[in-house]
């Protein structure tokens, strides 16, 4: 395997006392789809949040194309983060802003690039996601999944090396959630790097090309998705996809 | 910097006066039951008035409130001591402060009963009436009291600002707490006495402000 | 005379009316460029305080906590008399007018502070992420996404409060500052007619009450939206 585009090594997170992430290790290579799937509260979206740490990590490296994001000064930092991008659950939409402001603002601030320059992109992003007519309406007037498109074409804007997602389709009405999967799908065919906390395990059997199984802070299990949706080997991981398929 | 203590914090000067601000605090805190125990209660009028299905009533309620509310309660207050005798009514300083911040006051308490029982959800009207209460009854037992609950921090940040409010009666010689301090001033020609009053306002108000600011919930969006 | 015509003559005096009316405009034009420089102080140093909390330094935002306490503690008649009587003692003499813009400005900045505060405080931590996640630094992600939203939040009860204090620039008629109710006061006393303070509450109707409407049009504006 060639170098990986992002490394999690020997990653610890504490909260107090609360030991929630212990010796995470996880790479994953250019272009590939790498889905976490765990019970809730396992740390899944710790994990994430620690890879642009907006989550401080208590110990550990994360690598990013080759480069540590942890301890690096917060202007690195905030250059690092731009390379990795982030979709929430919540979608976080600014609302104050008109749809294609909101994908324009960190390029502006952020990428110093000039307000035609961010609009031409910004709408070219938007495009992408199939939502190119809604530039200039407010985001609260969309529904869940057009939000959430708007949301991976802010992070896509800034020319991201890895994205990241944290569940995002769950807080989705059932029938919006394909109109999401597909835009993550036609990502991942274009090449992107993608680390996705998920439970939408037909789409996964579909476009991952790993999925990781996480419990108690542990990468208990992972491989390719035929294998660990169809004979998983650790208890835990088979416990836990009876409970979901149930 | 011994001047400033000297003029300003001079402990001789303030055990001096010490006893008259008593008195002048004792006549603040007179002020303060009357001004809050009235608009309380007129506020409490002026808001069902407003919230009433009744034209004729709403009406003339949001207009009272919204003019009572443009109007400085210092000028209700020269109006009432002032130009009332000019109608035959006199009427004692004690009064004329009553009268008047008891008008201004149940204007923003009426606002906060407002809010308070428009807050509470309708539904909840519907269960005690179903259940046989009266309209009294429904807004004595159900609807007060949860809209009393849901408005404690306004209601409790006005009463603060009463409490300040009353400060105003010294320009008219009631002799409450600032009169006193600021009498001592001009008799010592020092102003420890002011500073002095000013602690007690402080003592008296500032675990109150800081209820305020713990309580006060997140502006709604 | 029955007794309307003499509470009209006495309230609402034609003549005096017309006699004080250019006074009254001076005192009108008094107030409001005083409550303007109440509202640029107060508005501006509380949101400048609020912003500095917001990067929660212990020991400054301790001092921003105690200035809010104080601010809204005090009755600023107690600070408008110790800075106009007291000060001289020490050589300070400061005029009328400017010690007023200054209590009440600061006053006002002891409330906005709390408000905006409340309003950041308010601001879900989502959004503060998805800033920080794009790559915007702390001081962009507060004055780009969450004060926008913050001061929109704060804007009915911040009008409300600068509407309590824009008022209490009456308490210039105390330290000989003439605006509506030094005017009207004055006049009163000459003319030993109440019109003249019926002249000053209608002006002060006047000047405030489009803030009055403004907190009305704010209130109905933020029910259509929930
Ligand atoms: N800021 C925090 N402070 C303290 N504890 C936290 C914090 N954030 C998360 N935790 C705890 O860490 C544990 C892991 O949380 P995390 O959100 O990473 O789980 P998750 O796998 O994403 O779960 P879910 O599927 O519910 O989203 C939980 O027990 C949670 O309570
Ligand atoms: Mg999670």
């Amino acid at each position: 395997m060639s170098r990986p585009m992002l490394e999690i090594v020997a990653l610890e997170k504490t909260f107090g006392e609360l030991k929630v992430l212990r010796d995470i290790n996880l790479r994953v290579a250019t272009g590939e789809m790498v889905f976490v799937i765990g019970p809730s509260g396992s740390g899944k979206s710790t994990m994430l949040r620690c890879c642009n740490r907006l989550e401080e990590p208590t110990s550990g490296a994360i690598l990013i194309d080759g480069k540590d994001i942890v301890g690096c000064s917060s202007s690195a930092l905030n250059r690092m983060r731009l390379e990795v991008g982030m979709v929430f659950q919540g979608f976080h939409l600014y609302p104050h802003m008109t749809v294609v402001a909101n994908v324009m603002l960190a390029q502006i601030k952020a990428l110093k690039r000039s307000k035609d320059e961010a609009r031409e992109r910004a709408l070219a992003m938007l495009d992408r996601v199939g939502l190119r007519h809604r530039a200039e309406t407010m985001p609260t007037q969309l529904s869940g999944g057009q939000q959430q498109r708007v949301a991976i074409a802010r992070a896509l804007a800034l020319d991201p090396k890895v994205m990241l997602f944290d569940e995002p389709t769950s807080a989705l009405d059932p029938e919006l959630v394909g109109s999401v999967l597909a835009v993550m799908k036609d990502l991942k065919d274009s090449g992107m790097t993608m680390l996705v906390v998920s439970h939408e395990m037909g789409f996964a059997r579909e476009a991952a090309d790993r999925v990781v199984f996480m419990d108690g802070g542990l990468v208990v299990e992972e491989g390719p998705p035929e294998e660990i949706f169809a004979n998983p080997k650790a208890e835990r991981t088979q416990a836990f996809l009876s409970r979901v398929r149930a | 910097m011994q001047d400033f203590i000297r003029l300003f914090f001079n402990l001789e000067v303030m055990a001096q006066t010490l006893p008259l601000l008593m008195q002048g605090l004792w006549m603040t805190v007179k002020l303060c039951a009357a001004v809050i125990a009235l608009g309380l209660v007129g506020g409490l009028f002026l808001a069902l008035g407003a919230l009433s299905h009744r034209r004729w009533l709403r009406w003339p309620a949001f207009a009272v409130i919204d003019f009572l509310r443009a109007l400085p309660p210092l000028v209700l207050l020269i109006f009432i001591y002032s130009g009332l005798p000019f109608a035959g009514l006199a009427i004692s300083p004690f009064a004329a402060v009553a009268v008047a911040f008891f008008l201004n006051n149940s204007a923003y308490y009426a606002e906060i009963y407002r809010a308070g029982i428009q807050s509470v959800p309708a539904g909840q009207t519907e269960a005690a009436r179903a259940c046989g209460l009266t309209t009294g009854q429904t807004l004595a037992h159900v609807v007060l009291p949860q809209a009393v609950r849901n408005v404690l921090p306004d209601l409790l940040s006005n009463t603060v600002e009463v409490v300040k409010l009353t400060s105003l009666a010294s320009v008219v010689s009631l002799a409450e707490l600032l009169y006193s301090a600021n009498m001592a001033r001009s008799l010592t020609y020092n102003a420890s006495p002011l500073v002095l009053a000013a602690l007690v306002y402080l003592l008296l108000l500032w675990p109150l402000v800081r209820l305020v600011s713990r309580y006060q919930r997140r502006l709604a969006a | 005379m029955d007794g309307l015509d003499r509470f009209l003559a006495t309230f609402f005096n034609a003549r005096i009316f017309a006699r004080y009316l250019p006074d009254m405009l001076a005192g009108v034009w008094t107030t409001i460029w005083l409550a303007g420089a109440v509202i640029a102080l107060g508005l501006s140093l509380g949101l400048a305080l609020a912003c500095l909390r917001a990067y929660g330094w212990r020991i400054a935002s301790f001092f921003i906590i105690c200035f809010a306490d104080m601010g809204r503690a005090l009755p600023p008649l107690v600070l408008i008399l110790i800075m106009y009587f007291g000060l001289p003692g020490l050589g300070l003499r400061m005029p009328g007018p400017l010690v007023l813009i200054l209590v009440l400005g600061t006053v006002l900045a002891a409330f906005a502070e709390e408000i905006f505060w409340a309003g950041l405080t308010s601001v879900p931590k989502g959004q503060w992420e998805a800033g920080r996640a794009t790559g915007l630094g702390f001081t962009q992600t507060l004055v780009q996404i969450a004060l926008p939203q913050a001061a929109r939040l704060a804007l009915p009860p911040l009008v409300n409060r600068v509407l309590a204090i824009s008022k209490m620039t009456a308490l210039g008629s105390v330290i000989g500052v003439s605006e509506i109710l030094s005017v009207a006061s004055t006049a009163q006393s000459f003319t030993g007619s109440a019109a003249p303070l019926t002249m000053g509450a209608i002006a002060y109707v006047i000047v405030f009450l489009p803030l009055v409407v403004l907190t009305r049009l704010l209130e109905r504006r933020f029910a259509w939206k929930v």
